[in-house]
This record gives C-alpha cells, sequence and structure tokens, in this order.
C-alpha cells in the first residue's frame, strides 16, 4: 500500500507526468538505435554529434526565443552537417576518422558556446541544453518526442535486415549491391533525430549514455540481436521510469537520475550477468581452480 | 592477345580485361586480363603485396579499378549478386550477437529486397545451404562459438545461400589446424560440383600445385605473370619472376617441392 502511495504520488502532477512519458519514450528510442551505434563501434561519433547540435539549438533558441519547435529543426540541421562535415573531411584528406570527428565536433562546441554566450541567460540555458529539462516538457513536445520516435522506430523495423548486414559485415552488404552509402547516412540521420529527441529529456553532455549504456547492458545478457534490441528497450524505458521517481524523492538532476539508473543496471548486470557477469567467472573459476587441486590430490593418492 | 590459356569470353563466366589499380601512384595491379570458365576452381598465387586481395576486391567490386573491366556472368555492373567474397577471418566482429543461420540468412537479403521479409524459401535455402557445408547442429551457436574452420563453413555457406556464381576465397585456410584446412577444402570441392567458379587466394604453393583441388593456377606479382596448369605456370622461370630468389624448387621422385626462405 505504502509502495503504491509512494508510486502514485507524483502522478498528480502533470508536469511528471509529461515528463515520465517522454523519459520512457525516449529510452525506448535511444536503446532501439543505440544497438547499431554500439555494434558499429560510432560511440565516439554519437558523443560528438550530440555536441555537435550545441550551435544549432543556439540558433534556433536566438531566433525563436525558446521555441522548442525551432530549436528542434534548428539542432537537427547542425547534427546533419556535422555527420556530413566529418564524413567530407575523413574522405577528402588522409587524416583518420576519429582525428576528422574530434574536429568537426569540438569546432561547433565551441561555436555553440560562443553564440549561447551573447545571450544574458547565458547561465541557465546552457544548463538546461547541457543537462536536460525533463519536468519541462510541454504537451507539444510531447507530440513531437511521441511523433518522432515512432518514425525512427518504423525506419529501423523497416529496413532491420538491411542495417544489420551493414553492421555485421560492410564488406558483405556492398558485394549485395546494397545502398550501403545511403544506408550509412541514414543510420547518421536516425542517431541525429534521436539525439533531437532526447535533448529535452537527458541533454547534450548525457546523451551518449542513453545511446550506449543499454544496449552495452543487454549485450552482457543475450547474444540474439532482436533480444538484445527488446532488452535495451526495457532497460531504456525502465531506466527514464526510475530515474524520474529517484529525482522527486531524493531531488537530484533528473537528466542525471536517469543515466544514473541506466548506470546501476550495467554495474548489476556487469557483475552478476550469468555466464558472462564478473562474479560467475569468479566463482567458476575458482571452482574449476578447486576441482583441479582435488583431482591433483587424488591423483597423489592415488599413487 | 589479351585472354590467355585457351578461354575465350563466350564461355567465360569471368573476364577481366587491363585491369590496373594504382595504390598512391604505385601499381598494386598492372594491366592485368584473364578470362576464366564457368565451374574452374582457380589457385591465386604470389608473393606478399603481389594484389590477390586488391584483385579479389575489384571483382566483387569493392574497388574501383584506375584502368579496365571486370565482367562477371556477363554484365559489367550486376545488379544482383553473382559474386560473394570471403573475407579474411580477422576482418570480422566476432562478439557480434547472431547465430549461423542468421548469417546464412544474410546472404539471401539481396534477393528478398527491400521492405520485405524472408519467406518459407529463403529458410529452406538457408537449411540446404547449412546441410552442404555440414554445419546443421551448430546452426544456432552465436558465430564467436565456433572453432576457425566452422567459422570458414559458416561464411561458404553465406556465399551459398546468395546463390553467387563466382566466389571469391582470400586465404580460407590460413591459421586453421590441418584438420580444418582438409574440411574446409573438402567443402570447397563439394561446392565445385554444384557448378560455382571459385578463385581461392593462397600463399601455399604446394596446395596450389595439387591438380585435385585445383584446375588452374594464376600466378600473379602485381602483373600477371601466368595462367594455366600447375605445370604450364610454375615453372621456374615464371616462379623467379614472381618471387625473385627466395624460391626453391625441388625436384623429387614423387613430384616438384616448392619452398620459400622467407614469408
Amino acid at each position: 500500500m505504502e509502495l503504491l502511495n509512494s508510486l502514485m504520488e507524483p502522478l498528480q502532477f502533470p508536469f511528471i507526468v509529461r515528463g515520465l512519458i517522454a523519459a520512457m519514450l525516449v529510452g525506448v528510442v535511444c536503446s532501439v538505435v543505440g544497438t547499431f551505434v554500439v555494434l558499429r563501434g560510432m560511440s565516439f561519433l554519437g558523443f560528438a554529434l550530440s555536441h555537435a547540435i550545441l550551435p544549432g539549438v543556439a540558433i534556433g533558441f536566438l531566433q525563436s526565443d525558446g521555441d522548442s519547435d525551432v530549436i528542434f529543426w534548428w539542432g537537427l540541421g547542425a547534427a546533419i552537417l556535422t555527420s556530413l562535415g566529418i564524413g567530407m573531411v575523413s574522405r577528402r584528406t588522409n587524416l583518420s576518422e576519429d582525428t576528422a570527428i574530434g574536429i568537426v565536433f569540438a569546432g561547433m562546441f565551441a561555436l555553440g558556446i560562443a553564440i549561447i554566450s551573447t545571450i544574458r541567460t547565458f547561465a541557465s540555458d546552457l544548463v538546461h541544453v547541457l543537462f536536460g529539462n525533463v519536468l519541462g516538457v510541454s504537451n507539444g513536445d510531447l507530440w513531437r518526442i511521441a511523433l518522432f520516435g515512432v518514425l525512427v522506430l518504423l525506419i529501423v523495423f523497416a529496413l532491420y535486415k538491411e542495417l544489420v548486414v551493414l553492421a555485421f559485415d560492410e564488406v558483405h552488404a556492398t558485394t549485395l549491391r546494397l545502398p550501403v552509402t545511403f544506408l550509412s547516412y541514414l543510420l547518421l540521420v536516425l542517431v541525429a533525430v534521436v539525439i533531437m529527441v532526447a535533448m529535452q529529456t537527458v541533454g547534450v553532455a548525457l546523451m551518449l549514455a542513453m545511446l550506449t549504456t543499454p544496449p552495452a547492458t543487454a549485450l552482457l545478457l543475450t547474444r540474439r540481436l532482436p533480444v538484445v534490441m527488446a532488452l535495451a528497450a526495457g532497460i531504456g524505458a525502465f531506466s527514464g521510469f526510475a530515474g524520474l521517481y529517484l529525482s522527486y524523492y531524493i531531488s537530484v538532476a533528473s537528466g542525471a537520475a536517469i543515466v544514473l539508473m541506466c548506470t546501476a543496471l550495467f554495474g548489476l548486470t556487469f557483475l552478476i550477468a550469468p555466464r558472462r557477469g564478473w562474479l560467475w567467472q569468479f566463482w567458476t573459476r575458482s571452482d574449476a581452480a578447486r576441482l583441479a587441486v582435488q583431482n591433483q590430490g587424488a591423483a597423489k593418492e592415488g599413487k | 592477345m589479351a585472354i590467355q590459356s585457351g578461354a575465350t569470353a563466350e564461355d567465360a563466366v569471368l573476364v577481366v580485361e587491363h585491369l590496373t589499380v594504382l595504390y598512391q601512384q604505385t601499381f598494386a595491379l598492372d594491366n592485368i586480363s584473364f578470362a576464366i570458365p564457368a565451374g574452374e576452381r582457380v589457385a591465386v598465387v604470389g608473393p606478399n603485396g603481389a594484389g590477390k586481395s586488391t584483385l579479389f576486391k575489384v571483382i566483387a567490386g569493392l574497388i574501383k579499378p584506375n584502368r579496365g573491366t571486370v565482367r562477371a556472368c556477363g554484365h559489367l555492373h550486376e545488379r544482383c549478386a553473382k559474386v560473394a567474397y570471403v573475407p579474411q577471418r580477422a576482418q570480422i566482429n566476432w562478439a557480434f550477437p547472431v547465430t549461423v543461420r542468421d548469417v546464412v540468412l544474410m546472404g539471401r537479403v539481396g534477393h528478398v529486397g527491400l521492405l520485405r521479409w524472408y519467406r518459407r524459401r529463403d529458410h529452406e535455402l538457408v537449411q540446404t545451404c547449412l546441410e552442404m557445408v555440414r554445419m546443421t547442429d551448430l546452426a544456432d551457436r552465436q558465430i564467436g562459438e565456433l572453432s576457425g574452420g566452422q567459422q570458414q563453413r559458416v561464411f561458404i555457406a553465406r556465399a551459398l545461400a546468395q546463390e553467387a556464381q563466382i566466389l571469391l576465397m582470400d586465404e580460407p585456410v590460413t591459421g586453421l589446424d590441418l584438420r580444418s584446412q582438409e574440411e574446409v577444402l573438402h567443402i570447397i570441392d563439394d561446392i565445385h560440383q554444384h557448378g560455382v567458379t571459385i578463385l581461392v587466394a593462397t600463399h601455399n604453393l604446394n596446395e596450389a600445385a595439387d591438380a585435385e583441388h585445383y584446375e588452374r593456377v594464376m600466378l600473379l606479382n602485381r602483373r600477371l605473370v601466368g595462367i594455366g596448369s600447375a605445370r604450364e605456370v610454375m615453372t621456374g622461370e615464371n616462379l623467379a619472376a614472381a618471387y625473385g630468389t627466395h624460391l626453391h624448387r625441388i625436384e623429387t621422385d614423387q613430384g616438384v617441392l616448392l619452398l620459400h626462405d622467407r614469408h
């Protein structure tokens, strides 16, 4: 009863209900797209894109006086521009891709901070962009999150088998004559959309955790890709839900609480996951060692 | 004459003409022309850096040549993939969460087409391909839980599921133990029975010279040194042209033994 009460209590506030729905939607969408980010080894690119939206967000903010629809499109534009820029720098020069990512993302991030520093309410606005403001989600924001979230999920499911081949073996995708370049850029655009959808919930600085931690956790638990995605989506949604309650009851920043839930679940899985967990391996290893000692003893007695 | 060793362009499944690939101003492949009749097994040999992998990548459509053309099954640019490329083992992420069956099913992706899902025919064909490489028992294993030889067989099955006419294998038995090597070579012989043309890059000259396994040997050292039967191609003169003086040809009662003193 008491548990039910403490679960129900925050729900009397509409802004918390909106925040909960937003956080759970973002958890699902981030985890599904994040699974491809993790499997293709694009974590650094995800990190860079989530920071490179800053100048777009800042210009959108200045243009519209904080209208979140306008900010969404400007941020998305900045993310797409960044991914094209990274592709161009790494193709046209002999710099490695991670160097290209570093150069382009740092430049974009600095530009964003420069623009925001011209705004009078600099400090509080920057905090919202960097760390999210899930309790400030309006009905309109919620619709946008749901619409783009569902759109991203539909595209992933429609092109699932092609995206899997691309992630597993790009060379094979090419010999199958799949549209490899198109699919690679599509995946980048999907990541960019997801980043903009998630920006209000966890913010720029903690975005990468939502993209990578739930899929990484799921990968410790199973070796079947559809199961990895479903588990990651569940972990993402649960972290959004539980993180927000955590932030309500112990008064910590909501974005941080959500990410900390993800991290805690990863840590727990890392310790106790069957077969791949640290404790499991520790125990089976010491079992094996004990068995070896016993066998040795028995062999000696036998002689 | 651009086309060598008896094969004419008409009965050839693979025709390569004047193929030239440059890496940073140096020739990786220099004006290579040959034709391979359907259903043959060809061993591609040459020293490290001879362009074996580059040749395969051009044929598979992974690299665009600077000059020259590749025709596979009579088409310059085949829309449906008739050429399958079995990569070297190091190029695959073995922790990827897919099973043996999932990987073989990936061979069907091009046939199924965009916005469609695998049908029963695809699953049945995958089952047949798994049987051909004797991997049905392990079909539900994650691919990282296999031995090297088994992993190689999965990729052969994927190529079969792709219904490839030409199979390119880059060092398929390198790093495998002797028994796995035998198994893989045996399966290559099996699928050859089904009319698939197979090109195998190898640095084992004695394996390449074995007429039981290969009808033809291609000796490569950036340019084409020779193509034909082992007896025609692996002459002292040609081998010296490809390998310099680091190769020793020893005539024995049982045949010819070839030894490198450098790899």
